[in-house]
């Protein structure tokens, strides 16, 4: 590795020079090539468009999609799509650092459980059944209530102590959430059961708003979807206001917008109530649809996906954001145990293979990989058999044309061992190193690396979804990030510190 | 009162409070240099514990051990933090470094996405169970007693080595050359680097030192509380984000004095009241302290230039 050589991604600062004035170059051209085309395309579609392109993709999406699938795809979407709005008010137009998000969320979900279902707060008071014209707005200003409760400290508190604080609030109702089944005052009243501790609030009952009365998958789905669409408009409208444009100026600079005479302390709270507010509606949708609450709903995990839905979208762009939890949710769901291993293979070979044909250039260089791999393949089985005959005795997971390919070039042991755990480690320093190499010696490392990733997927990775896409999804975030810190959709500004 | 229950409190807080520290002080100082919220420091802590076991089971296991008891902890204690070190700085090479001048939130999320990509790995190598250090099958169940106080002989180690790193650390980061210039590019970042200073080297040295610390924490919290598994960083990683928050992010004391503070308050809590809110009445008393002192028990308050 040369070590005078700065690293292309890090455009040293010329000393002396504002960063923003010595990248103006950068920042007036914006990207080349092809995929600079299709992004300055993308930023030239209106807004309506995208609207109008939403509906009709979401309107004919259940004709499409059987009802699990719908499901996990459409409703899944449709509802992350909702959270993801609320908190880029939050976090992309206010620019405030909320960690406790997800608790608005949940409160949203218990206020309509507790007020719809057959849930017991005491022996005798048993079985509220409000209806949902009455609920969900209840449930919507709880959220917005606590909402505004929370914000109140970022009067005093800035950056990171507002965030750190928000994230206590949202320990707190997960401990709240998971132990409220006996909740006394100071142990002097006899206990209610507040949230149903553990085992959470069953038996919700569906929305009921006079004529609209979801029940199936495909209702809920249209349900949110108008909600979505009512929600989004409403923002839209919102950020074009006077109250969206200091909000702006609130996240590029709090000091001056309150110079410039803007009630900067109403405009964070009001930041927090709306987030919160989305928040609570999204919260009593699924209470609804699953006909129940518990306390895992809401744990820190769904806070982080979020955050990485509205972050890797582009936090302050609402197309960006959606888009954002459509991708993040369509991997998550993709790579779910439900998913058949063979799928998940060819999938896995697939995207391997496509990423190949896009990244490699000139065509020798592509031919190089390619043949390099199957002759290192070759050789690697044929000496691994010689050494020992159990070592390319194993199953292949993938089936058809590609389990044959897999099965021609890869190392089955029958008994793996230590080995798939060895080589995984081997990958990571390998995929590291090849994104700091680059002409011959990365076109040399990339046959071999190729070789481990597919023994480590079928002797080690397909044989546990669950943990895979985990580890897929937190490698997806560092090399989205690192490619595109602004987000899909995001534009990149100036950040006072 | 029962001063007995008492100081026996008091101790386990103090034991736990020093683990807390070494962790929280790999936070506060990672914030100080680059201001960005490392959460996959936890992450690294959970790796340390296990290579401190790898260490372990390698040289025997604690029922057997092949080396004497001092080396035997020695060799864990410097392997887990050579090993923690080195992987905190392939965090910082790899997922931090290139987002160096993007929007303050981007490390944040690529954070975040280290500590699923290490919390997962560890599940896929080591599997969910849990995995026993037998601290007190180990180092014994022995100790002094104190009136009627007993101290462990586990408690002694984890206690006075917490205390030995944190004085080297200040020794370090007062008196030595390395020291000068990471308080210098803690105060500002480019007039450092007009001195002549390698802020990178600087940056690596600091994520470094605080991944050794949080890997030499694993190793403690291995001993004491005998169990580790793959998810441990996970809660671990929060108090010791919310100690060095709460002692002042960027304050190296602040961090030592927070993650006390944090220790005593969970352990009476569990001692006084009931187990289940140790981590609400916890976060409560934070809540509360952050409320009076906005910028934490240590932290100076933030002038801002216009």
């Amino acid at each position: 590795m040369a070590g005078e050589r700065p690293h292309p991604d890090v455009p040293t600062p010329r000393i002396g020079a504002d960063e923003w004035v010595s990248r103006e170059q950068e920042h007036r051209e914006g990207r080349g090539g092809l995929t600079g085309r299709a992004l300055s395309l993308i930023e030239r579609i209106p807004p309506a468009t995208w609207l109008v392109v939403f509906i009709a993709i979401a309107a004919v999406l259940p004709l499409l999609m059987n009802t699990g699938d719908l499901n996990r795809y459409g409703l899944n979407v449709a509802l992350f799509a909702l959270l993801a709005l609320g908190l880029n008010v939050v976090v992309g137009w206010a620019g405030l650092l909320d960690l406790g998000y997800v608790a608005f969320f949940g409160i949203g979900a218990y206020t309509y459980a507790l007020l719809s279902s057959s849930h017991c707060f005491t022996e005798t008071t048993c079985g509220v059944h409000w209806p949902g014209w009455a609920t969900i707005p209840i449930a919507i200003a709880t959220a917005a209530l606590v909402g505004f409760l929370v914000g109140l400290p970022s009067r005093r508190l800035s950056g990171d102590y507002l965030a750190i604080v928000t994230l206590f609030f949202a320990q707190l109702f997960l401990t709240v959430a998971a132990q409220g089944d006996r909740v006394s005052a100071l142990g002097l009243t006899s206990g209610v059961n507040l949230t149903g501790g553990p085992n959470g609030v069953p038996d919700v009952d569906p929305i009921r708003i006079f004529l609209i009365r979801p029940t199936t998958v495909e209702a809920y789905y249209y349900f949110t979807v108008v909600a979505l669409v009512i929600v989004a408009t409403a923002l839209w409208l919102l950020i074009r206001s006077r109250t969206g444009r200091a909000w702006t100026s609130l996240r590029e600079d709090a000091l001056a917008a309150e110079l410039m005479g803007m009630p900067v302390n109403s405009l964070k709270l009001l930041a927090f109530s709306i987030g919160a507010a989305i928040a609570g509606l999204a919260g009593a949708i699924l209470a609804a649809e699953q006909t129940g609450v518990f306390p895992g709903n809401f744990n820190l995990a769904i806070l982080i996906t979020i955050y990485a839905m509205v972050i890797l979208g582009g936090a302050g762009s609402m197309a960006g954001v959606v888009l954002g939890a459509i991708v993040i949710t369509v991997v998550f769901e993709v790579l779910s145990p439900t998913t058949s291993p063979e799928k998940l293979s060819l999938l896995f070979y697939g995207v391997i293979l496509v990423a190949l044909l896009v990244k490699i250039r000139p065509w020798w260089r592509l031919a190089f990989v390619l043949g390099g791999t199957v002759v290192l393949g070759y050789a690697v089985r044929v000496i691994a058999h010689a050494v020992s005959a159990s070592s390319t005795e194993g199953e292949v997971v993938s089936g058809g044309f590609v389990g044959d390919v897999v099965e021609l070039l890869v190392v089955t042991p029958a008994q793996p061992g230590n080995w798939p755990k060895y080589a995984y480690i081997a990958l990571i320093v390998a995929l590291l190193a090849l994104t700091r190499l680059d002409g011959w010696r990365r076109t040399l490392l990339i046959p071999p690396t190729l070789l481990l990733a597919a023994f480590v997927w079928e002797t080690l990775l397909v044989q546990q979804p669950t943990v895979t896409r985990f580890i897929l999804f937190g490698a997806l975030l560092v090399a989205m990030m690192t490619a595109r810190p602004q987000g899909l959709l995001g534009k990149l500004r100036v950040e006072i510190v | 009162m029962d001063w007995t229950k008492f100081f026996s409190v008091l101790i386990d807080g103090i034991q736990l409070g020093s683990v807390y520290a070494l962790i929280a002080l790999g936070y506060t100082m990672v914030y100080g240099i680059l201001k960005l919220l490392n959460f996959a420091h936890g992450d690294i802590y959970m790796i340390g514990a296990f290579i401190g076991f790898g260490v372990l089971t390698f040289f025997g296991g604690p029922l057997s051990p092949d080396l004497p008891l001092a080396p035997l902890l020695i060799l864990m204690f410097a392997i887990a933090m050579i090993g923690s070190g080195f992987l905190g700085v392939a965090v910082e090479r790899f997922a931090y470094r290139p987002l160096r001048n993007a929007p303050r939130i981007a490390p944040l999320i690529s954070a975040l996405g280290v500590a699923f990509f290490l919390e997962n790995s560890a599940l896929l190598l080591f599997g969910s169970q849990y995995r026993q250090y037998n601290g007190f099958e180990l180092i014994g169940t022995g100790g002094f007693y104190i009136g009627s106080v007993k101290i462990t002989w586990i408690t002694v180690l984890v206690v006075s080595s917490a205390a030995s790193l944190m004085v080297a650390l200040i020794l370090l980061v007062s008196r030595t050359k390395l020291g000068k210039a990471m308080r210098a590019t803690s105060f500002d970042q480019e007039a450092a680097a007009m001195m002549g200073i390698d802020v990178d080297r600087v940056i690596v040295a600091t994520f470094f030192i605080g991944s050794a610390l949080a890997g030499a924490a694993g190793v403690m919290a291995g001993l004491a509380y005998s169990s580790i598994f793959h998810f441990m960083g996970f809660t671990a990683g929060l108090k010791g984000f919310a100690a060095a928050v709460v002692g002042g992010i960027g304050s190296i004391p602040g961090a030592m004095a927070g993650g006390l503070l944090i220790g005593l308050a969970e352990s009476f809590t569990t001692g006084y009241m009931n187990g289940t809110w140790k981590d609400a009445v916890t976060f409560s008393i934070l809540v509360l302290i952050m409320l009076f002192r906005p910028t934490g028990l240590f932290g100076k308050p933030e002038i801002k230039k216009v």
